[in-house]
């Protein structure tokens, strides 16, 4: 589901000069079990991802009318076929692919304009009560009203789906930036920068953003789930990626159909979901706790 | 207290006026000349401009505005393209299905997410921890229509528990229709439980590390009752402000409960004007899911205010 979590530990993050290091983070990400799993998982997604033209068996759409409904394990079909004898391995692959790349456009439209936004909310009071009300009219149309509009207006597409996402994350973006400008702001350096005349936008970009990053990051890797999910969603209900492209939300609602003769073809896109999400969830909560300096005895 | 209400009101007033700004732009943007499709090809130029001027296309875009605010305001949706009931019809036959989805869902999850929030917090550390904290994992990372597919597969089919789909009306045959709506709620509340579920925890943690619970804790009163008379009531107020942020999601996901469990909703209404490209059906749909989520997030934050007067209007963001 796409349910969205801001990071509640967002004000704790990256504070500046508390012994944070890439050692010690990378040391928090090795000896954090769950985060390792979640780093590992994450390795293997990547990988199905990038790899997919040269793993897969089979071009994903290339159908074979005389080996339909293919158990698991069949020679030949690692995870069987659907009903046009589609290879479903060939088509998890590319389908995670699709997943992916959603999500990471989405995230980049999210960090793109909610970075900038979010500073200048933070640094300026002129600015927060007129992107206020820009979040909260944003916040009014949920994501799937977006891509309902963009649907309605240029037809269902993997651009329309990554921007309707993006858009709906940008308001938790702007949110979590924002608090990190306020609390930067008030810091030493902030101040010592002020009193040599740096401009506004010059402490913006070379004081608060680094020190902002890493909250940043955890963001991101809190919205690539739901914009994993929010995909497949999407196309599941025609919303998003078009036949015959695979997308592992096609693939749901093409097994559904069929599934009493052959579940297992709408178990194994679910899967594919689950654990792209679940590998971003572990390695961000992980991430969360080793970006975290004032945090060094949590499990 | 009267300042923070009025600045909150004017706030969602600005919100509601900008949405709507937002949802009339957009609905120019469609493609397709709806004078053009009302006379047929075939028609002539004065026709068209005829039923362009019917239709007040051919006034300024700022009263085009106000005529599409006034007739919103008066209920008036327009007519179905494709089936000419008017939309208001179409709504209020389906809304109330979707109402009763949601409701259903929110109990679900607010009930188990809260327990589970209780015992990772009171068992911390032994597996009941563990099992609510999985929970939550799973929740977040399983795509819900996933779990419903599944859901109708073993519990509706292969052991007959529930009905696969299908609505009874919740108002005449109230038990009946509980019955019917059980498993779309679940599935529709899991993910919101699961977010319920680690934000109650987290709150808990930070109450039992306050002073006062240690104070009580001093005094001899016991964990338990500790947790359900401190920790639970902070809580509730996470709780509420999470089923408002969550509403967006909730709308989202009850679209797509209703398609697996063909309920004859709001989203069912959504998909099929998207898809026959009934536009005055869209923009009504689109209006209705905005204005109710500014509302409903406006009484959130006033019972909020009103649960915890520490916050103020500086607390809203």
């Amino acid at each position: 589901m796409a349910m969205t979590e801001t990071v509640t530990t967002s004000r704790t993050l990256g504070a500046p000069g508390l012994g944070s290091g890439k050692g010690r983070v990378w040391r928090s990400l090795r000896t954090n079990p769950l985060g390792l799993t979640g780093g590992i998982l994450l390795a293997v997604v990547v990988l199905a991802a990038v790899l997919a033209p040269i793993i897969a068996p089979y071009d994903p759409t290339e159908v074979h009318f005389d080996t339909p409904f293919q158990q698991p394990g069949t020679v030949g079909f690692l995870l069987g076929t659907d009903d046009l004898g589609r290879d479903i391995f060939s088509r998890m692959l590319f389908g995670i692919q699709a997943s992916l790349q959603v999500g990471v456009l989405s995230v980049l439209l999210a960090v793109l304009i909610g970075t900038p936004l979010g500073l200048l909310a933070g640094y300026w009071k002129g600015f927060d009560a007129v992107i206020s009300r820009l979040t909260d009219v944003t916040l009014a149309f949920p994501f799937l009203i977006i891509a309902v509009g963009l649907a309605a207006i240029s037809g269902p597409s993997l651009g329309n789906a990554a921007v309707a996402l993006g858009i709906a994350q940008i308001p938790t973006m702007i949110r979590v930036v924002r608090g990190e400008t306020l609390r930067i702001k008030e810091s030493d350096f902030v101040l010592g920068a002020k009193t040599m005349d740096a401009s506004g936008l010059r402490i913006m970009a070379q004081h608060i953003l680094p020190n902002a990053t890493s909250a940043i990051i955890v963001q991101a890797t809190v919205i690539m789930p739901v914009a994993v999910i929010g995909e497949a969603l999407l196309s599941f209900l025609g919303l998003g990626i078009q036949p015959p492209t695979p997308s592992l939300g096609i693939m749901l609602s093409d097994a559904q159909q069929y599934i009493f003769r052959s579940p297992t073809a709408a178990i194994f896109p679910g899967i594919g979901i689950a654990v792209i999400c679940l590998a971003f969830n572990l390695f961000g909560d992980a991430l969360r706790d080793a970006l975290d300096p004032t945090n060094t005895s949590r499990k | 207290m009267t300042r923070y209400l009025l600045t909150r009101l004017w706030q969602s007033a600005v919100t509601l006026i900008l949405a709507s700004i937002v949802v009339f732009i957009g609905v120019r943007q469609l493609p397709g000349d709806p004078a053009l499709a009302m006379a047929g090809e075939e028609a002539s130029p004065e026709q068209l401009a005829a039923i362009r001027a019917d239709l007040g296309l051919d006034q300024p875009l700022l009263t085009q505005y106000f005529t599409f605010v006034g007739n919103i305001s008066r209920g008036d949706f327009g007519e179905s393209t494709r089936t000419g009931t008017p939309v208001v019809d179409l709504i209020a036959t389906t809304l109330p299905v979707t109402l009763w989805l949601s409701a259903y869902a929110i109990v679900v999850a607010v009930v188990v997410g809260i327990l589970f929030g209780v015992i990772a917090e009171r068992y911390r550390g032994r597996w009941p921890e563990w099992f609510a904290n999985g929970f939550a994992l799973v929740g977040l990372s399983v795509p819900n229509f996933w779990l419903g597919i599944l859901a109708i597969l073993y519990l509706a089919v292969t052991l007959g528990w529930f009905p696969a789909s299908g609505y009874v009306d919740m108002v005449s045959e109230p038990l009946r229709g509980i019955y019917y709506l059980t498993l779309p709620a679940v599935i529709l509340g899991t993910g919101l439980a699961a977010v319920i579920m680690r934000q109650t925890r987290a709150s808990m943690i930070e109450t039992m590390n306050t002073d006062y619970v240690r104070t009580a804790r001093a005094k001899g009163l016991g964990r338990s009752r500790v947790l359900v008379r401190y920790g639970l009531r902070n809580s509730l107020i996470v709780v509420v402000t999470i089923v408002g942020l969550q509403l967006g999601g909730l709308i989202s996901g009850a679209v797509v409960t209703e398609r697996i469990f063909a309920l004859p909703g709001f989203g069912k209404l959504t998909l099929d004007a998207v898809f026959t490209r009934d536009y005055p059906v869209i923009q009504a749909v689109v209006l209705i899911i905005t204005l109710s989520y500014i509302v409903i997030n406006l009484a959130v934050d006033i019972l909020y205010s009103v649960v915890n007067p520490k916050i103020r209007v500086g607390g809203s963001n």
